[in-house]
């Protein structure tokens, strides 16, 4: 198919002669490099918000009830007088840094940055299929963004139900005032935020599939594109699925309906709600909510598996092998959202089903992770930032994944479900782990993106001092969890009980607050060097895809004359039938050289 | 002032790493090529031995964690069935470090040993299926013999068998407390609905059906050592969690339905405070504790009470504000101390009575008297009603 495609890629060849102008070039850009640097700047704004956010409650967390400056500056008179959080205000900040990190930054910063700015480059095509769905995709994702923050502004106070929603306190602005105003501009801003998500999957999807330049089989991509790929596949899944879910939710909140409400005395009388069922929104909120996380996290692994392989000047060990373990981790990830609801009231049955699949996505996880081992084996590694967080990525995600067989079974979970051993657990496996797949993957292609280079030695502090005090903050939070104290309190200073891991919160607090103060060396290093950094040349790392052989200025149509041909897999690192230790996709076979991998 | 010294502690770090890169800036004076951004053979060197030496943090950090909080992790299960939970949580803890110390061992050690320079080509080697089909496989046996014993766990768990004797409670979940309702002499619950609220009757408890005229509310739970427990719960108004970490027992409360949770308790609240691992516990969060009365002394406050164990029923489903604070005192007692605690309570219905019976005195003193003194002897009426009431929900 891609074979007959890549010729249509020839009718915008022209395209970059139209006069742009400042508007169409920055704000309406359709295109696709653009879009990606538009979505990375309004996830990393959004990430500082979500970061700073966690700041301040873990402050909270560490020293209960006392008073700070600065939270009576942040919060204002209303949510902290004096200087002290209230309580809820605190279950604002943990739901909305929960909203943010996981849609705003980790899903549309993330894969909205790399699959607009690597699809159309590493598959060889001009654009995306269509410029101007994506142009419309990031600029609903702006709306939503900005709906989400001007939430944080309403009298009430934003959505404060945990970034679940689980109705009925979502439902019921009698049971949180956060349900209120806050929880419907919540809403509509999730809403605009779907519709942004499913344009940009189409996109990408279309995309990969139909403007593959000549040669570019899909056994041929790279696994950054197959990852995109099939991330975009599980978005146009489920996203509609908890759009329907918000949907009946707004119902249920503004015309009446019962879909997730019964029986409920609250505020001194009786609702009218008969026969719904807060479980049914569980089941459809996990239906999206859990191949939420490998959306989430496949994009990350897409790009440190390309880090991995150009840094170490070796193939990525078991290409095929990673291409199904994508596969069927995508295929588990839309059967195992149950594992959320165990003691949720649904039939236990269900649970020993969910348990089964659940535990079944140790074997792709674990599949991927000593293909990554393997690749650093006998390599000749570069120790580039990208690299490290690249290294860092797959530490996390083993340590993360393993306690996954704690709470993917169903036994255990009884025990430590909502605890902050869920916490520890998901925060290394998907919130870190993707962080640094994302950190990996700006100090990668920041050339490709800016023609200029990060300076390094910036990368190299910001990575140890982010990788010891993300062990620092996740690591003691186990202990935590295991000793039983729930997610979601204001404080434990009610329960004598929990008086003994007043120091660990203390000591979590200390490496948050020196691991979020360090992300500033990283927002420097990146808003200086888009202006000053040292000029990049076209291909800094060496490395074999189609990105690197477009010119460092950005041209629109991404290359001058023809599309390059591609003629061979992307990982010729070291290949013993070539002198040099990179061949590029484009380069042509040697006479009668030999396919050397499956 | 702990915050202020941490703020001066990162600025001065910030600082002198700043200076640090400065260093290393001026060391690549000269070098002018363009790919003075990209690592170097020195960088290699650099960050490799840092990979090593970030291999010795894990795992130093880990037995550290192990030996410092190891103890905090919740002990000796209080249920009959939390053995079995435990003993596969400790089988499935072996196996994470193992895999833990191995895999990050080579991650790191490779990053050390393999760190890269000019000279050095690296080793073509795309694939191997008999590797892949190894870490394929061995996971894949390790993950079915997991997932028998947790299905064999979790169906003995899950599933009360209906012919079992055993005491029914109701626990009955509200913003932001507990309440508890025993099936009393039938053992059978009254059927309940929070459409038949009304005054004392803050359950809902269907006071026409036969079953409901023996139950009795509490707001303490007591449950009897060695007798299978079964607890059906409810909620009134939004999402709960009914969660006995001590058991190993958590269930959601769900407005609209009953979800159940059963246990046999296996230590009075007595014999578990005795518990070496709980003496020494407490005795550590005492410790704790006076050093905090100490410094709210000092500031002129008030002294916190020393902590003695109870065994606690939290809520662990947010649930709004007060969320943090929604908590039940549960007390396992020996079985003749439950029957005479028990014995000692009074049902709903006789509660409602007495509750109506004192209301239509107060009407019937109204009619008596002269509107003034009807209209104090209704305040005092009411006043007497909610102090009833008052009672009865904070009954100890």
């Amino acid at each position: 198919m891609s074979a007959e495609a890549h010729d249509h890629g020839h009718d915008h060849e022209h395209e970059h002669h139209h006069k742009e102008t400042f508007i169409t070039k920055y704000i309406f850009s359709i295109d696709h490099k653009m879009i990606a640097k538009q979505y990375l700047i309004t996830g990393i704004i959004m990430g500082i918000i979500g970061i700073a956010m966690s700041l301040l409650f873990r402050m909270q967390l560490a020293w209960p009830e006392e008073s700070f400056k600065i939270f009576n500056v942040l919060l204002g008179d209303k949510f902290a007088p004096n200087g002290v959080m209230a309580n809820d205000i605190y279950l604002a900040l943990v739901t909305i840094h929960g909203t943010i990190m996981v849609f705003f930054v980790l899903t549309a910063g993330l894969s909205g940055t790399f699959s607009n700015l690597l699809i159309p480059l590493q598959i060889g095509a001009r654009d995306m299929a269509s410029g101007f769905m994506n142009m419309i995709s990031y600029w609903l994702f702006f709306l939503s963004a900005v709906i989400m923050v001007a939430s944080l502004f309403v009298e009430a106070g934003p959505a404060s139900a945990g970034w679940t929603i689980y109705p009925p306190l979502s439902a019921l602005p009698q049971a949180i005032p956060g349900s209120g105003t806050g929880m419907t501009l919540w809403l509509v801003s999730m809403a605009i935020f779907i519709a942004s998500s499913l344009m940009g999957s189409l996109n990408y999807i279309v995309t990969v599939i139909n403007l593959r330049t000549k040669g570019m089989s899909m056994t041929r991509l790279p696994l950054t594109i197959w990852t995109f790929f099939v991330t975009a596949i599980i978005g146009v899944i489920s996203f509609p699925v908890l759009l329907s879910a918000a949907l009946l939710l707004i119902f249920d909140r503004s015309f009446g309906t019962s879909f997730f409400l019964s029986d409920i005395y609250i505020a001194g009388e009786v609702l009218h709600y008969q026969g719904g069922s807060p479980v049914l929104f569980e089941h459809l909120f996990w239906f999206l909510g859990h191949p939420e996380v490998y959306i989430v996290i496949l994009p990350a692994m897409g790009l440190v598996s390309e880090i991995m392989a150009t840094n170490s000047r070796k193939p990525i060990f078991g290409y095929r092998a990673m291409i199904m373990s994508v596969l069927a981790i995508a295929f588990l990830s839309t059967i195992v959202w149950g594992h959320h609801m165990f003691i949720s009231g649904m039939n236990p049955f269900l649970g020993s089903v969910f348990t089964f699949t659940t535990l079944l996505i140790a074997i792709p996880s674990a599949v991927k992770a000593f293909n990554w081992i393997t690749t650093l084996w006998k390599g000749n590694l570069q120790f580039n930032p990208a690299m490290l967080f690249s290294i860092g990525m797959v530490s996390t995600f083993i340590t993360g994944g393993l306690t996954g067989i704690i709470l993917g079974d169903s036994t255990l979970d009884i025990n430590v479900h909502d605890t902050y051993f869920v916490i520890a657990h998901f925060h290394l496996v998907m919130g870190i782990s993707a962080l640094y797949g994302m950190f990996g993957g700006i100090y990668h292609w920041f050339p490709k993106m800016y023609g200029r280079m990060l300076n390094k030695n910036l990368g190299y502090i910001h990575f140890w001092v982010t990788a010891v005090c993300a062990y620092g903050v996740f690591f003691p939070m186990h202990f935590i969890g295991l000793a039983g104290l729930p997610r979601r309190y204001y404080t434990n200073t009610n329960f004598p009980l929990f008086d003994d891991l007043q120091n660990v919160n203390v000591l979590i607090t200390t490496f948050a607050l020196i691991g979020g103060a360090f992300q500033l060396v990283f927002l420097y290093n990146f808003f200086s060097s888009i202006f000053y950094g040292k000029k990049a040349v076209q291909n800094p790392w060496r490395s074999t895809t189609l990105e690197w052989t477009t010119p460092v200025e950005h041209i629109h149509g991404n290359w001058p004359g023809e599309i390059p041909h591609v003629h061979r897999w992307p990982y010729d690192y070291s290949n013993p039938n070539h002198d040099v230790d990179f061949v590029p996709q484009n380069v042509p076979m040697k006479e009668g050289e030999e396919v050397l991998h499956h | 002032m702990t915050s202020l010294l941490v703020i001066i502690v990162l600025v001065l770090l910030a600082v002198a790493l700043w200076q640090l890169t400065k260093i290393f800036d001026l060391t690549q004076v000269g070098s002018s090529s363009d790919d003075s951004q990209v690592a170097s053979d020195n960088d290699n060197n650099v960050q490799g031995y840092i990979m090593f030496g970030f291999l010795a943090f894990i795992y130093i950090f880990t037995i550290y964690g192990l030996l410092k909080w190891g103890n905090l992790a919740l002990h000796t299960p209080a249920s009959e069935h939390g053995s079995l939970v435990d003993s596969l949580m400790n089988i499935t803890w072996v196996l994470i470090f193992t895999v833990q110390i191995i895999t990050q061992g080579l991650l790191y050690w490779f990053s050390f040993k393999y760190k890269g320079n000019k000279d050095k080509k690296a080793l073509f080697f795309a694939d191997s299926n008999k590797l892949e089909a190894i870490w394929s496989i061995i996971p894949s046996v390790v993950l079915a013999v997991l997932i028998l014993y947790g299905l064999y766990a979790w169906n003995n768990i899950m599933f009360v068998d209906k012919d079992e004797d055993v005491i029914e409670i109701e626990l009955y979940a509200q913003q932001f407390k507990w309440t508890a309702r025993y099936a009393g002499q039938d053992n059978v619950l009254g059927k309940a609905n929070v459409r038949l609220i009304e005054g004392i009757n803050t359950l809902g408890v269907d006071m026409s059906d036969p079953n409901a005229q023996d139950d009795i509310i509490v707001s303490e739970l007591h449950i009897p050592k060695g007798k299978k427990v079964h607890f059906k719960m409810r909620s009134q108004d939004v999402l709960h969690s009914a969660y006995m970490p001590h058991f190993r027992a958590q269930m959601n409360c769900v407005p609209g339905m009953v979800t159940e949770f059963a246990f046999i308790p296996t230590y009075t609240t007595a014999e578990y405070r005795e518990l070496p691992f709980m003496v020494e516990k407490i005795a550590n969060i005492n410790k704790i504790r006076a050093v905090k009365s100490a410094e709210l002394v000092a500031q002129g406050g008030t002294a916190l009470d020393p902590y003695t164990f109870d065994y606690l029923l939290l809520c662990n489903k947010i649930c709004g504000a007060s969320h943090y604070n929604m908590q039940m005192k549960i007390v396992v007692d020996s079985p003749a101390e439950y029957k005479k605690w028990l014995s000692e309570k009074t049902t709903l219905s006789q509660d409602i009575k007495a509750a109506a019976a004192a209301e239509k005195t107060a009407e019937g003193a109204e009619s008596t008297k002269d509107s003034t003194s009807a209209v104090n002897d209704t305040v005092k009426a009411v006043i007497d009603t909610v102090k009833a009431v008052v009672a009865k929900v904070a009954m100890k």
